[in-house]
Order: structure tokens, then C-alpha cells, then sequence
């Protein structure tokens, strides 16, 4: 396991490399996931705030 | 015409829906097998005219990613000129998600291709050709996305930034030639050679299956904010509203 760890002293520029593509990969999962909630949060806002008469007319 | 059907936002948020979920289990799968590959199933050290050790796996992400920022560019471009020539709504959207997660394997290309510069070249950055040129193609990324957002009227925002994604098209094939370098005597100043002939086997299935898992990466997370920007650009619509009446 340290062997597969230090890949031969190299394990810093591997590892690095993985991980930060890992944490730039998960970042942007989480930023989509908080765009979509954030739109969602707006528009259902908006659709509250419209006069009832006007909900499902054709627009 | 059938193949219109799909380019209302209408009828491709729905699609996409059904889509996503397919691209996450596939993006698993890939990396998962590739990650295994890379790591046990290849050699710790390589010969020939090129010894490398450990540090050479770094090329299982670098250059998948370096692909992949390619790839999305050459999207981003195609979506922009079938925007501009069709005036297709949809097309414009597809473009605009496509931007932020080609900026992002752009920039993975470019930090993992230090990673193993440093102990291949003993050098963290040089300015060789292809280094320079991907790194112009992450300012092409960033410069179509603060563009676009420069400008507040998002349909005016499409055709200004999708001209800008046109233009820089012209890096591609320098990038591509950068790397694999049609005339061998001028090239000779390049760090390295690369053929895909001349890899083994298990390293070039390793770099594949990295390459695939990427890709439907890059579709599930395009998708992903494709469907966010059609609810903020439509949510206006009746579909949109419907979708969230139901939706709640």
C-alpha cells in the first residue's frame, strides 16, 4: 500500500495531480447543484408572487 | 422536419433529464476501469527512447483532459456557427454550458502537464509551442465566458461571444500540430515526440478508458447546466412554469 502511495518517490506529482483534478471535478458538481437549486428558488418565487388569475395562461 | 423536434428547449429539458443520470453511471464506470488500469495494470518504469517512471501515469488524466479541452473548443464552436446561421435558441444555450467545463479541462491539461514536466524536464513551465498554445486556449475559454457575461441581454451576448468562439477556432490545429509535429527536423527543438503506434497496450487502453470516462463527464455536466440555463433563460414561458408547478 505506502509502495502504491509513493509510486517510486513520484507519489507527490501523481497524487497532486489526481487530486486536485478530483477537488476542480467535484467543485464544479457542487456549483451546478447550487445554480440549479438557486433558479429553482427564483422562479417558484416568481410564480408565487404572480396573480392567480394569470397562472397557466399561454404566454 | 423530426430532427427539429429536439432543438425547442421545451422538448430537450425534459430529454436531457433522462439523459444525465445514463452519463453519471457511464462517467463511474469509465473512471473507475481506468483508474485501475492506469495504475495495475502498466509497467512502473518505461524504456526505450524514452525512460520515464512513475511519474509518467500523470498522462492518464493530462491527456485525456487535453483531448477533452480540445473536443468542447471545437463544440463550443459548432454550437456558436449553427447559432449564428440558424438563429437556433438552443444551439446559443449548448454553448454557453459548454464553455465553463472546457475552461476547466483546459485548465487540468495545463497543471497536470507541469506535474510531470517537473520531473521529466526539471522545468515547472516552458514556453514551447504546445504549452503556449493551450495556455492561449484557456484565455479563449475565459474570454468567451467573461464576454458573454459582459453583456446584459443574453441574446446579443450569444452572437458577440459565439463570433469570439469562431475566431479563436484557429488554434486548434495549431495546438494539434504543436504536438504532433508534421515535419520531424523542425520539430527537433520539442521536448517529445508522441505516437499513439508506438505505446503499449495497457498504457494506451488505460489513457482510453480515462479519455471515455471525461467524456461523458463533460455530457452529463454540460447538461447539467444546460437544463439551469434553459429554466433561467425560459422560466418565463408556460412550459416552464408548468414544469415547476409539477416540479414542486
Amino acid at each position: 500500500m505506502s509502495e502504491f502511495l509513493s509510486q517510486g518517490g513520484y507519489g507527490a506529482y501523481v497524487w497532486g495531480a489526481y487530486g486536485l483534478t478530483l477537488i476542480l471535478l467535484l467543485g464544479e458538481v457542487l456549483q451546478l447543484r447550487r445554480q440549479r437549486r438557486t433558479i429553482f428558488a427564483r422562479l417558484s418565487r416568481m410564480i408565487r408572487l404572480r396573480p392567480r388569475r394569470e397562472r397557466g395562461d399561454p404566454a | 422536419m423530426k430532427l427539429f423536434r429536439f432543438s425547442s428547449p421545451a422538448t430537450f429539458y425534459p430529454l436531457a433529464g433522462k439523459l444525465i443520470p445514463l452519463f453519471w453511471v457511464l462517467t463511474a464506470l469509465a473512471l473507475a476501469i481506468g483508474f485501475y488500469w492506469g495504475f495495475f495494470e502498466t509497467p512502473d518504469r518505461l524504456g526505450g527512447t524514452n525512460p520515464q517512471k512513475e511519474y509518467y501515469r500523470i498522462i492518464f488524466i493530462h491527456v485525456p483532459a487535453a483531448w477533452m479541452s480540445m473536443w468542447l473548443y471545437l463544440m463550443l464552436a459548432v454550437w456558436s456557427a449553427i447559432g449564428l446561421v440558424f438563429n437556433t435558441r438552443l444551439s446559443f444555450m449548448m454553448a454557453q454550458a459548454t464553455a465553463p467545463t472546457g475552461a476547466l479541462f483546459t485548465f487540468v491539461a495545463l497543471y497536470t502537464g507541469s506535474f510531470w514536466g517537473h520531473p521529466s524536464w526539471g522545468t515547472w513551465w516552458d514556453w514551447d509551442p504546445r504549452l503556449t498554445s493551450e495556455l492561449i486556449l484557456f484565455f479563449l475559454y475565459v474570454g468567451y465566458i467573461a464576454l458573454h457575461s459582459a453583456i446584459d441581454d443574453p441574446r446579443r451576448g450569444d452572437k458577440a461571444s459565439a463570433l469570439l468562439a469562431i475566431v479563436g477556432l484557429v488554434m486548434l490545429p495549431l495546438i494539434f500540430w504543436s504536438i504532433n509535429c508534421p515535419d520531424p527536423n523542425q520539430c527537433a527543438a520539442l521536448h517529445q515526440r508522441s505516437g499513439l503506434s508506438q505505446m503499449e497496450g495497457n498504457i494506451l487502453f488505460a489513457m482510453l478508458t480515462m479519455t471515455f470516462g471525461l467524456w461523458m463527464y463533460s455530457f452529463a455536466a454540460t447538461l447539467t447546466r444546460l437544463r439551469s440555463l434553459i429554466l433561467e433563460r425560459e422560466g418565463d414561458s408556460a412550459w416552464a412554469r408548468d414544469l415547476l408547478e409539477r416540479e414542486r
